[in-house]
């Protein structure tokens, strides 16, 4: 790709200095580089098209009005799935979104961070986002289950969720509250408001949109969690909907794990039908959270 | 920023001090409320830790640590039973080992991409691409390495691949790793001050050269970060291992062969509703300590090197 004949002793000193083998090396480098990248994309390409072609069958109706059946797949649904995953999901938000935004709170406006035990929670949550969800779910059946004597239940999982996702949630939250500028504060406090008033009437609605966005992330999170809940009771068959807190459950990534353990191939097709409801579900809350953070970031 | 300055106004002084003159006691509770929040965190670590430690303290009582750390038939529900944890251990490190085989290069190349050579545009729009492949439930990612993955394995290679395989499983988790260590070492790359870079450039370097003899050496502690929190994750996943991998402890080096992992292992016993007091019960507890001491040390040791890297250049 040299340059035909350079006019000027400039060009061709400069020609000389990107010779053309060096350029090869550099072009193939980037390549590669792109092609890694590529070899990402392509297997998420490749799993989403898979799963539609899967699942394609059987994505109608019958999957949310129909109870799960072992005896006649046909006629088999996911919808004591969907309301569990819906009844786990509200429990979890509830419990560690308000828990989550006060520890971010703290950690940001009050926690002095030279102090030993504020470093120490701080740590320990960055320790406890990589905890293996497995691990949630030891805790769940011998503090939760065992221990409080919840047994397998909605409200189980869902506390158990919550610890789980507690981390995700205040590290985004932290981060949220990290992005509000200190004059907003200064100026709070300059016209005589007191700390807490700055915070719940300046920084926390400034910090909503980031908070909301990481809340729906770390949610988004849960839902898709399978790992725990097998330990929780949560892995048996259920044809009916969860009525209270203490009700039996399953939940879309339990009930598609039973699915892929029947070998029959109707079962394959429907657990690539409830796949697709899952990720739409997730791709869904994962639009809105991105939409939230483009349309309410503000620039400071 | 300070909370509680109650001024020390003796009551009788007539010069009063502009601080405030009577303590708010709202302010403190809340604030105490705040920390409590805060603590839950702390309490769910020993929560942890109390969930695991009596259990399996229990079953050492039972079992000898030298068969649990030394023997290499792990067979809990045969009789008789055997308690060496080896083949777990094995089966979780050979399938780490493939996962991390594939992200390393994978991820690292992604973030050297994302950081020095792609435009802004292209950053915004392959970035959330690698955050929705962090987003997809391990479940899927099991269903996937199960039945698209190992057919095209048994197809593809000239040897006999078992249905459940390490290899698919190992795979596909690299994969769901990619954008842990792509994130992670994109953030140490985009810490490394930006005269580093010029400096090569003025001296003639290439991008290429810039790129793997300047940024990656500096940003080395938050790139071996990256890598020990994919290890750690990868130490720790469940799903795929559990669909993917097979339910048979198996001593072997041979990834075509199903195994059966330490979470593997927890998630299959776990799921059945086991009498508190059996044996079997608290082998859950003994593998879910040794996972749990596993991926903390490894989770420290990414966080102490993520906190040195950033120490460096601010």
């Amino acid at each position: 790709m040299t340059a035909p004949a350079p006019a000027t002793t400039r060009e061709r000193a400069m020609s000389r200095l990107r010779g053309p083998r060096l350029r090869l090396g550099e072009q193939a480098f980037h390549v590669l580089l792109l092609a890694s990248l590529a070899i990402a994309v392509l297997f998420l390409a490749t799993l989403l098209v898979y799963v539609v072609y899967q699942g394609w069958p059987r994505l109608d109706a019958r999957l949310w009005t129909d109870f799960p059946s072992i005896r006649r797949p046909e006629r088999a649904g996911a919808q004591s799935a969907i309301f569990g995953t819906l009844w786990v999901i509200s429990l979890t938000a509830l419990f560690c979104l308000p828990v989550g935004v006060a520890a971010a709170i703290y950690l940001e406006e009050y926690a002095d961070p030279k102090r030993w035990y504020n470093r120490l929670i701080e740590i320990n949550i960055q320790n406890l986002a990589a905890v293996p969800s497995i691990v949630y779910g030891i805790l769940g059946l011998g503090v939760i289950a065992r221990g409080l004597g919840f047994g397998p239940t909605v409200i189980t999982a869902a506390l158990t969720l919550s610890l789980l996702v507690l981390p995700v949630v205040i590290i985004s939250a932290r981060e949220a509250i990290r992005a509000v500028p200190n004059s907003v504060r200064l100026g709070s406090l300059a016209l005589g408001a007191t700390h807490w008033q700055t915070i719940s009437r300046q920084v926390l609605p400034a910090a909503i949109p980031g908070i909301a966005t990481g809340s729906i992330l770390a949610l988004s999170r849960a839902i898709g969690e399978a790992a725990p809940l097998l330990l929780l009771g949560a892995a048996t068959y259920v044809a009916f909907n969860p009525e209270g807190l203490a009700s039996a459950y399953t939940v879309l990534p339990i009930q598609i794990y039973n699915w892929i353990s029947q070998s029959r191939a109707e079962f394959t097709t429907l657990a690539s039908a409830a796949i697709v409801v899952l990720l739409v579900i997730l791709l869904a809350m994962n639009s809105v959270a991105i939409l939230l953070r483009n349309r309410f970031q503000k620039r400071w | 920023m300070t909370t509680n300055s109650v001024s020390n106004t003796a009551p009788g002084t007539v010069r009063r001090s502009l601080g405030r003159t009577r303590p708010r006691y709202g302010e403190r509770v809340i604030q105490v409320v705040l920390l409590a929040a805060a603590l839950v965190s702390v309490a769910t670590t020993v929560g942890i830790v109390v969930s695991l430690v009596p259990p399996t303290v229990e079953f050492f009582s039972q079992v000898s640590w030298r068969e649990f750390f030394g023997g290499t038939d792990w067979a809990p529900l045969f009789n008789p039973p055997g308690y060496g944890v080896w083949p777990l251990v094995t089966a979780t490190l050979l399938i780490t080992g493939i996962a991390i085989l594939v992200a390393v290069p994978l991820g690292l190349a992604s973030a050297i991409y994302l950081s020095e050579y792609a435009t802004p545009r292209t950053r915004t729009t392959f970035k959330p691409i690698l955050e929705i492949l962090a987003g997809i439930p391990t479940v899927v990612y099991g269903f996937f390495a199960l039945k698209f993955v190992t057919p095209q394995l048994q197809h593809l290679l000239p040897v006999n691949v078992d249905v459940f395989n390490a290899l698919a499983a190992g795979i596909v988790m690299g994969i769901m790793i990619i954008p842990t260590v792509a994130s992670l070492s994109e953030d140490a790359m985009a810490a490394v001050p930006q005269a580093l870079r010029h400096g090569a450039y003025a001296l003639g370097s290439t991008k290429r050269t810039v790129s793997l003899r300047v940024v990656v050496p500096a940003a080395l502690s938050g790139i071996v970060a990256a890598i020990v929190l994919g290890l750690s994750r990868a130490v720790g996943e469940t799903m795929i291992v559990a669909i993917a991998a097979g339910n048979q402890p198996n001593l072997t080096f041979n990834p075509l062969q199903a195994m059966q992992t330490m979470t593997g292992f927890i998630a299959s016993a776990g799921s059945g509703d086991l009498p508190t007091a059996s044996l079997h019960y608290k082998t859950i507890f003994a593998v879910g300590a040794l996972l749990f001491v596993m991926t903390f040390a490894m989770n420290f040791l990414s966080i102490r090197l993520v906190r040195r890297f950033r120490e460096v250049y601010e």
